[in-house]
């Protein structure tokens, strides 16, 4: 069995633990070997969130720059940041709705325009697959299941070694049974974004 | 029942690395464990005092690390098994008591985790913890996964009570951070009440008795490295005549590299899991069968300097390289590419690395540095002493916290820090060595921790400096641990005492003390100047809980606040105050409502009163 490298970048808060959480629980259902390792150590004070994910062979928990098969990108110019992960081949899904860093607010920095941003990511990957996972929680439910839909996207890529069906078993495992509807909601409204 | 409790024995779990050996302390029957938090160990201790309100185990977050293991040694020299939890540079605080507990020794298992954070992702230094076990003559041991961190922490326990020393158990930020699938063991029974038995010859280093005590210490160490020849955690696999001596992560990295390489049948690895003391034999044995060698260690050469020296007992003439300039750095962590091209390097084999896309067209993309969060009383506070230090000549000797992140534009309060506690030495330091007007800060959590030291040495020393205590009711940095100035009834803990701040520093007899609520701006103003116009020790009391924290505890019943009319675009909103709520749209200011805490601190320099709440 080869080996699938994921890296998720986001930003604190924005639930990238939970989803890789969710991923790492599905592969361990589908009896696919995993690894994962993260840094957020400051998550909660604003600053980016980093996963990396190695689903099959392989010993290693960390992905070198050029080497990521898929790149998740919560935040769009996170994943433009991120970029230095991939290769030629990286298949890369983005979230479309920023959060501009404060740094932009105090005027140390301009907040990429997002037109340029998916020509470049499209220009220099494999595939760019973009959707606005804001406004598709929104109609989820919940603007904080922003995590689920682009897990969802992430599955429609057919990338992602384990089934769909062990993935939802895992968000109904993992999530509190109170929002485990509107989970389940938006991952299924990403995976049906991702598609067309 | 907690997650890593309710597993039984066979049941596979995705866990973090920090969870895992948590897990496998228990399971080897941990009977007392004692911390004082730091990234990247705080999850160890955070599942262990969880764990500790269902069973059997006792665990207690202590003042410092230093305590912390005189508390484990003690229990660990009743007979019972116990466990300090610290970071790399908490070892430093604890280094007294541990120097000396290797010569007095241990009955029970006593297991010390030192979590080394290379690359210090959440650090003030990278230093490699090995050497405190070649300095103190203590077993290291060092897992190179999650699972192996597992089943080594049981291994750790039964290696100390054979060696009748303390065990160091020394992780790296990307084992504690790393998560993998344990299979859980059986939880073994715990031993809870222990026996001391006075033998005062062997357990008070005086020094007479201390002679006594190195001589027993080096007879351990020559057992342990008996053992060591025999771990199963030092073990050769592979054939070939180069040879890669690697312990912790790097072994990971360098077999992924084996393979990538195509090189399996041209190459053995030795991997070092008891790195203290090393197993002399076995390398020896190992270099015998070799024609080159390359040591693959992050942090300093502390195996490649040693196997070196193996080597030239041995009369070998092979290449044994490891830190050089066209190999490995003692900077920072390594990756799996970077190994795999010193490898490819070093044996002379050709290879294509990944590569990653031109990104020289790629717009600069703004940065996001960690912030203070919205609704902090921190950065109410350096506001306040920034306004009442208007015109002085200041320094500002800051501390370990999440005050830290005071250091960035607009706020910039932090000009010098060392390491917890710093700020009242260096701050006595610079009320002597310069003219300026000293103003330290240090939180609530480091106050305890290593501050009340230092302050009795400015009252004793007649220091002129004010300090600014940041009293946010938790250890917020690391995850709202407790401290002793915590109210732990609002956690729902009872049997806990509390100790005063405003009691400890009025005992400690600093004639001026000045408590402030931080987010009452210009009342606050005031309390400060008087305070930074006395000519001696003053100290200032910020006290607000930690808006997360009050969060936690569903005690935020602010009300959330927005631009109205009257803004006329001063901007002192956002230039003085940095708060991440605030943003700018087509050139005009906004609050988001979703990170506003309702802290009103905007709303009360606004010159043009324009900062209303969203509802009236």
């Amino acid at each position: 069995m080869n080996t699938t490298r994921l890296i998720i970048v986001a930003v604190g808060g924005q639930g990238n633990l939970l989803a890789s959480g969710i991923l790492g629980e599905a592969a361990l259902l589908s009896n696919v070997p995993v690894r994962m390792s993260e840094i957020h150590g400051m998550a909660q004070r604003g600053g980016v969130v980093e996963s990396a994910m190695l689903f099959g062979e392989g010993a290693s928990t960390v992905i070198s720059d050029g080497e990521a098969d898929i790149l998740v990108g919560f935040e769009p110019s996170e994943t433009l940041r991120a970029l230095k992960k991939c290769n030629k081949d990286t298949v890369v899904v983005t979230n479309l709705a920023p959060m501009p860093p404060f740094t932009v607010a105090i005027g140390k920095g301009v907040y990429p325009e997002l037109g340029r941003l998916q020509e470049l990511i499209r220009a220099k990957t494999g595939k760019l697959i973009a959707v606005d996972a804001l406004e598709l929680s929104r109609q989820a439910g919940s603007t904080l299941a922003v995590n689920m839909v682009l897990l969802g996207a992430t599955m429609q890529t057919g990338k992602i070694p384990v089934s769909a069906e062990n993935l939802k078993e895992a968000i109904r495992t993992k999530v509190k049974p109170a929002f485990v509807e509107i989970n389940l909601k938006a991952f299924e409204l990403g995976f049906a974004a991702a598609r067309k | 029942m907690h997650k890593l409790l309710a597993g039984h024995k066979g049941r596979r779990m995705f866990l973090l690395g920090n969870e895992a050996i948590a897990r496998g302390a228990v399971e080897a029957g941990l009977a007392l464990g004692a911390t004082y938090p730091g990234t990247p160990s705080s999850e160890i201790s955070n599942s262990l005092f969880e764990m500790s309100r269902e069973s059997d185990l006792y665990f207690e977050y202590s003042v410092n690390e230093k305590v912390a293991l005189e508390v484990a040694a003690a229990a660990a020299c009743s007979g019972l098994r116990s466990m300090a939890i610290m970071k790399h540079v908490g070892l430093n605080v604890a280094a007294d008591p541990l120097l000396t507990l290797a010569y007095v020794g241990v009955k029970g298992g006593m297991v010390v985790v030192t979590a080394d954070d290379p690359l210090m992702f959440s650090s003030q230094n990278e230093q490699d913890n090995r050497y405190y076990g070649k300095l103190a003559g203590l077993p290291v041991l060092e897992p190179s996964s999650v699972e192996e961190a597992h089943e080594m922490v049981r291994y750790a326990f039964e290696l100390s009570e054979k060696v009748r020393e303390p065990v160091l158990f020394r992780t790296t930020t990307r084992i504690n951070h790393s998560t993998g699938v344990v299979t859980f063991a059986d939880v073994a029974p715990v031993k809870t009440r222990g026996d001391f038995v006075k033998d005062p010859f062997n357990w008070v280093p005086i020094p007479a008795v201390a002679r006594n005590l190195h001589v027993k210490l080096l007879k351990n160490l020559e057992e342990a490295e008996h053992l060591s020849e025999s771990s199963p955690y030092n073990f050769i696999e592979g054939e070939g005549r180069w040879g890669i001596i690697c312990n912790g992560v790097s072994y990971n990295y360098v077999r992924d590299g084996i393979k990538d390489l195509g090189i399996e049948n041209r190459v053995k690895i030795l991997r070092i899991g008891f790195s203290h003391p090393l197993p002399e034999k076995m390398i020896k044995k190992f270099l015998a069968g070799c024609e080159k060698v390359l040591v693959a260690e992050e942090g300093e050469p502390y195996m490649e300097e040693a196997v070196k020296a193996f080597a030239q007992e041995e009369k070998l003439t092979l290449s044994i390289k490891g830190k050089a300039r066209e190999l490995f750095s003692r900077l920072y962590e390594f990756e799996p590419a970077l190994v795999r091209k010193t490898m490819a390097n070093y044996f002379e084999l050709s290879y294509t690395p990944a590569v990653s896309p031109d990104l020289s067209d790629i717009p600069e993309i703004p940065q996001r540095p960690p912030n203070l969060c919205a609704g902090c009383s921190h950065r109410a506070t350096y506001y306040i002493v920034k306004r009442a230090a208007k015109g002085m000549q200041t320094i500002y000797p800051t501390d370990i916290g999440c005050y830290t992140l005071g250091i960035l534009p607009p706020l910039a309060m932090a000009d010098y820090l060392l390491c917890m506690g710093s700020s009242l030495g260096t701050g006595c330091g610079f009320s002597k060595a310069t003219d300026k007007k000293v103003i330290s800060f240090i939180g609530d959590s480091t106050f305890f921790h290593s501050g009340i030291a230092g302050l009795v040495n400015a009252i004793f020393n007649n220091h002129n400096m004010t300090l600014v205590i940041l009293d946010n009711g938790t250890t917020a940095m690391t995850g709202h641990q407790p401290n002793p100035g915590v109210d732990m009834a609002m956690l729902n803990l009872n049997g806990y005492g509390r100790v005063s701040i405003e009691q400890v520093v009025r005992a400690i007899g600093v004639p001026v003390v000045t408590t402030i609520e931080p987010l009452k701006v210009k009342k606050s103003i005031e309390a400060v100047r008087q305070a930074l116009e006395y000519k001696g020790v003053s100290v200032i009391i910020s006290t607000e809980l930690c808006t997360l924290y009050a969060k936690s505890l569903k005690l935020d019943t602010k009300r959330v606040f927005k631009i109205g009319d009257k803004c006329r675009g001063h901007r002192n909103c956002i230039d003085d105050l940095g708060c991440p709520a605030f943003f700018t749209k087509d050139g005009k200011i906004g609050i988001d409502p979703g990170l506003c805490t309702g802290c009103a601190v905007c709303a009360q320099i606004c010159p043009e009163n324009a900062i209303v709440p969203l509802k009236e």
